[in-house]
């Protein structure tokens, strides 16, 4: 078996050869009450995972990740909206199960940390459950 | 107490909660010859795997390239049949009080039903807590709760002859809606868009109903509520476009889904960490001997929220238990290949 290299290691686990696009990201919470918390999100991981990790409140995750519960409402910038995307069929239907869901209502589960997110915006609602 | 005491259920095992780590729980406990009763709140076996994503495809259960959560809670009702398992569905567990030692543990369990069990060991495995239904926020929406504001039909009376508002897009909405119209002065199904996560012949139904003006559809949300007394007058409709409309109803029906609330095991005086329950990852007991924590509820260093961990933690758990059950029996390990013992109890030798 060839030996890997560690280029193909970094590739592998996330980080781009020759140190080009990062790989940390600028996430800026602002929760029900306008309060703003700036964090660091890891490429590849989710918005929901970076807000677990960094305890961001008003965010429940209840089925921790699997699109099946809607407790990790949140809505997206209208700035940024383009660059997270558009909810899945899968993902819209769940947010039949959240409350008072908006146009750039979506689940972070389902938004995948990338190099191009640096500087996202999201706004938490008060209540998940 | 003597009196509670006759009227209690004696039993080996008290396992709370039947989803995978519970059922599972049953057979790993019944190679052990320990007799389970199985307490859930909802109407059926499976917890998350049945309640959240019974249609969803898990990929990681060893063994099974693909399975549904329905198909996996199937699988495991079979599994556990030659235990013969007695389930409480639709109940609580509300109290839980040790009457033993630290040696022989002995334990009293109530539920919200009335019940009462005497069991050597308790299992929980109660995953994130019991599913309760989700309230929207609106102000003051629990002054009216269980008069004119329902989140499950308990008596189809209640709504004779009343103008109800169903909130919602799924299943429940949908079957209310079609179950409660011939008896309803009207119904209004209120949704925040035209499409609907429900089984397509009663999606089709309600459109018919729409279509011939038996039933009102309106696109958009409920913001608030009016009424005296707990009985409600009028709820706000908020369209998707904004404007608000006040509807005349005695009756509303909000349909989220449901939300896990950790509850009463909160009072049950057990050491917890962020409502989680903390145990030792070689039997997997919490801060009292005799009552075991496994699947989602417990926590240890590098714990995963997998199945698959689940049934790990209960085999585990099973021999500690054993001990306190069948404190003069050596526990043989044995394999259920190659012992007949086992088989005999599996009901195959």
């Amino acid at each position: 078996m060839a030996k890997m290299s560690f280029e193909d290691a970094a590739t592998r686990y996330g980080a781009e050869p020759g140190g080009g696009a990062p790989t940390k990201v600028k996430i800026t919470f602002v929760d029900s009450q306008g309060q703003a918390r700036s964090v660091e999100g890891e490429v590849g991981s989710t918005v929901m995972e970076t807000a677990r990790r960094n305890d961001i409140p008003e965010i429940a995750a209840e089925c921790g990740g699997a699109c099946a519960c809607a407790t990790c409402h949140v809505y997206v910038d209208e700035k940024w909206a383009e660059k997270t995307g558009k909810a899945s069929q899968m993902e819209e239907d769940m947010l039949d199960f959240a409350f008072d869901v908006k146009p750039n209502s979506r689940l972070c589960c389902q938004i995948t940390v990338r190099p191009e997110l640096d500087g996202l915006v999201i706004t938490t609602p008060a209540q998940q459950g | 107490m003597n009196q509670l005491k006759e009227a209690a259920i004696e039993t080996d095992v008290v396992i709370v909660g039947a989803g995978p780590a519970g059922l599972f729980s049953v057979f790993e406990l019944g190679l052990l010859d320990i007799k389970a009763h199985v307490i859930d709140i909802l109407p059926r076996a499976g917890g998350q795997c049945s309640e959240l994503y019974p249609e969803k495809p898990i990929y990681d259960i060893p063994g099974l390239p693909v399975c549904t959560g329905q198909e996996l809670t199937d699988n495991l009702l079979k599994q556990i049949e030659p235990f013969h398992p007695t389930f409480h569905f639709n109940e609580m567990v509300e109290t839980l009080v040790s009457l033993g030692t630290a040696e022989k543990p002995e334990f009293r369990l109530s539920t919200d039903a009335g019940k009462i069990f005497h069991a050597k060991v308790v299992f929980i495995a109660a995953g994130g807590g019991s599913f309760q239904p989700k309230k929207p926020p609106i102000p003051k929406i629990e002054s009216y709760e269980g008069k004119s504001v329902f989140y499950a039909v308990r008596r189809m009376e209640d709504f004779r002859d009343k103008n109800v508002v169903i909130v919602g897009g799924g299943d429940s909405a949908l079957d209310w809606t079609l179950n409660l119209q011939p008896v309803a002065k009207s119904i209004t199904l209120v949704h925040r868009r035209d499409q609907f996560r429900a089984a397509p012949h009663s999606v089709s139904a309600m459109q018919e109903l729409v279509a011939a003006g038996k039933i009102d559809f309106r696109l958009g949300q409920i913001t608030a509520v009016e009424g005296e007394d707990g009985e409600l007058t009028s709820a706000v409709l908020k369209g998707n476009d904004g404007v608000e409309e006040k509807l005349a109803c005695e009756r509303l029906m909000p349909f989220f889904g449901l939300t896990m609330k950790l509850g009463p095991v909160a009072d049950w005086g057990l050491q917890l960490n962020e409502n989680l329950i903390p145990v030792d990852t070689e039997k997997f007991e919490t801060s009292h001997p005799g009552i075991f924590a496994v699947g989602d509820i417990n926590s240890y260093p590098g714990k995963l929220k997998l199945i698959l961990s689940g049934f790990h933690e209960v085999a585990l758990a099973a021999q500690k238990a054993h001990r306190y059950v069948y404190p003069d029996k050596k526990l043989l390990f044995q394999y259920t290949t190659s012992s007949t013992n086992l088989q005999k109890k599996l009901g195959v030798s």
